[in-house]
């Protein structure tokens, strides 16, 4: 009883803002759109009479556009995740092996980034690597280009401010599962005669895979559904899915298909949460 | 005599400007069980850490067989240690974790599992090869940690406080196996404690340390017997240090410092004053302490300072506040250096 009543703001919490809209979510992705305010029908009609149906479905499936777009959706989270792991390791594991006095410094340092908004760091890349931006400036500068190279509006910009964006949710389950991992054991391997290498291959990082998973997780959700750092940095037709979510919804107007859209997405990032359950 | 198995010369090693170990100087026999003694903060276990190449001296070398390790790395040295924490791998079961070194080792395939299950049956642990490491009680931890060690076949072992995280009652019993394990494998063990009882019982020679300086190194009941100084005979046994010019002493040996007289080498009389004289004392109880086979009493002297004295449980023993009369031999007063 006592528990039940700890559990209850939690519970609370979780079915208003968490059970209740992918409820509403999932009932308006099973409805059919109309003329009208709100412009769909849901599923049940007057007297609960079933009008809904799977259609909206059955058109992400078929139709490429969709199918793409969720795709591209999970590739670039996918990339960003990669990235940010092979990218936050290292820092973590530094971390996590620096003098007692600076961890929490450089944790902080890590952490800086969040100081700034948001939009204006991605204007900071967009100045960097606009044709006059400084990283060309400086290169037609030194003389190693005469003309400007196309950085912005790239695979590899976008890749760039999503990486920048998403680095801190991976350093930060790297370095707790790093800094949890007793020092001895790696000493027992190095003293049974194995090299560093061998000692990080066979000991390191088999216990901080955890943690490798949790960083994974926590940058892959957010970048599945990011749509912004595409838009300010990626190319034209990068067309992520959050925005064309944004563009059924908005533009079209068709709720049932960006719902339907949506439930897609809840899905497919449903299932590296189950992998990561598996593994820990 | 043969030549030793490890020599430390003149090791040295500072933590900014503490003091871990200072000029240290040691050799340790072939097949023999060497007990490295001292509280916390003595030195014993950076010496032990230094002989296994996880730390580096800031100064000295070491020998093994007569060849210079001290800068060689763990992976590279031919001795095996076992941590107090046991530091067993926890996502590798115990056949694992015992065979982890022969894998770096290059050991083919059936080999290590032979050895892995001669080795199983060494600690008495057989049948337990597929368990984790948090599937087994600390006793049985312990015993991987050591057959971890061992299945290496290394001429020397460190251990770092082998008996320290086990429950008292399994303390003794693992204490005697390890000292037949270490006859059987014929393995110079180098081992690490701070309980004189453990060093004392297990060990052929005990090297006793403090602040980073080695004070006596010798066979178990030779320093028990012969403490050299002040600090040895209080660590081993808390033994009485007697200054002649404040007690009247009649020593064997007359003319030191200072003497020790351990507190079952006392003999406690009942009441009275006694007769005055040499070797003799009186005063009255201040403390009493029940240890079982004997109690510690803790006598005030009439001319100021005290005595721990032990008197057998079948004796009879004093109250607290009662007073006592207490003598000892001449050849009880051990001459102390410092």
């Amino acid at each position: 009883m006592r528990r039940a009543l700890v559990l209850l703001p939690a519970w609370t919490w979780l079915l208003a803002f968490a059970a209740a809209p992918a409820a509403i979510l999932l009932g308006i992705a099973l409805g059919s759109s109309a003329e009208g305010v709100p412009p769909f029908r849901w599923p049940f009609g007057p007297g609960f009479v079933w009008q809904g149906g799977l259609g909206n479905f059955a058109t992400l499936a078929e139709d490429e556009f969709y199918r793409d777009s969720l795709l591209r959706a999970a590739r670039l989270a996918a990339s960003t995740a990669t990235l940010a792991l092979l990218l936050g390791f290292p820092m973590a594991f530094a971390i996590a092996r620096a003098r007692r006095g600076w961890r929490v410094p450089l944790l902080a340092l890590v952490l800086l980034p969040f100081w700034t908004g948001f939009l204006l760091r991605m204007g900071a890349f967009i100045g960097l690597l606009r044709d006059q931006g400084l990283v060309n400036g400086v290169l037609i500068g030194l003389g190693v280009i005469a003309e400007p190279l196309p950085l912005l509006y790239t695979e590899g910009a976008m890749l760039a401010g999503m990486v920048h964006a998403y680095l801190p949710f991976a350093v930060l389950p790297l370095y707790a599962a790093l800094s949890r991992l007793d020092p001895e054991l790696e000493q027992a391997a190095a003293d049974l005669g194995a090299g560093p290498v061998t000692v990080f291959r066979t000991v390191t990082l088999p216990l901080a895979l955890p943690g490798v998973a949790a960083a994974f997780l926590l940058v892959f959700i957010p970048a599945a559904g990011e749509f912004v750092i595409p838009e300010l940095l990626g190319p034209t037709d990068a067309l992520p899915v959050g925005r064309v979510l944004w563009q059924e919804f908005f533009q079209n107007r068709d709720w049932p298909l960006a719902a339907a859209l949506a439930v897609a997405l809840l899905a497919l990032l449903i299932v590296p949460i189950r992998i990561f359950q598996r593994l820990s | 005599m043969a030549p030793p198995l490890l020599e430390a010369r003149g090791l040295r090693r500072h933590y900014g400007g503490a003091v871990a170990l200072e000029a240290l100087d040691l050799a340790i026999m072939p097949g023999e069980f060497f007990a490295l003694l001292g509280g916390s903060g003595s030195g014993k276990s950076t010496l032990l850490r230094l002989i296994a190449g996880l730390e580096v001296p800031d100064d000295g070398v070491l020998f093994l067989e007569g060849r210079d390790i001290t800068r060689d790395p763990p992976w590279a040295r031919p001795m095996h240690m076992m941590f107090q924490s046991y530091a067993l791998f926890p996502h590798m079961n115990v056949a694992e974790n015992i065979g982890y070194g022969l894998r770096r080792a290059g050991v083919a395939r059936a080999e290590q599992e032979r050895r892995i299950a001669e080795v199983l049956a060494l600690v008495k642990l057989e049948g337990f090869g597929a368990r984790r490491p948090h599937q087994i009680s600390g006793g049985q931890k312990q015993r991987v940690a050591l057959a971890r060690s061992l299945v290496m076949r290394p001429k020397l072992l460190l251990l770092d406080e082998p008996l320290a995280a086990l429950d008292a009652g399994l303390r003794e019993q693992t204490g005697f196996e390890l000292r037949a394990l270490q006859r059987a494998t014929g393995a110079a063990f180098v081992m690490v404690t701070h309980d004189q009882g453990e060093a004392l019982a297990l060990a052929d020679r005990i090297a006793v340390l403090d602040g980073g300086r080695l004070m006596q190194v010798g066979p178990p009941a030779a320093v028990y017997a012969r403490p050299a100084s002040a600090f040895v005979a209080r660590f081993l046994g808390a033994a009485n240090i007697l200054d002649p010019g404040h007690l009247a002493l009649a020593p064997a040996e007359p003319g030191a410092a200072a003497y020790a007289l351990r507190p079952e080498h006392i003999r406690l009389a009942l009441g009275g004053a006694g007769e005055a004289g040499d070797n003799r004392a009186s005063g009255a109880v201040r403390d009493a302490a029940f240890r079982g086979e004997a109690t510690l009493f803790v006598v005030a002297l009439d001319g100021g300072g005290e005595l721990r004295v032990t008197v057998p449980a079948d004796d009879p023993m004093p109250a607290v506040g009662e007073r006592v009369a207490l003598a000892w031999d001449a050849d009880d007063l051990v001459p102390l250096a410092a």
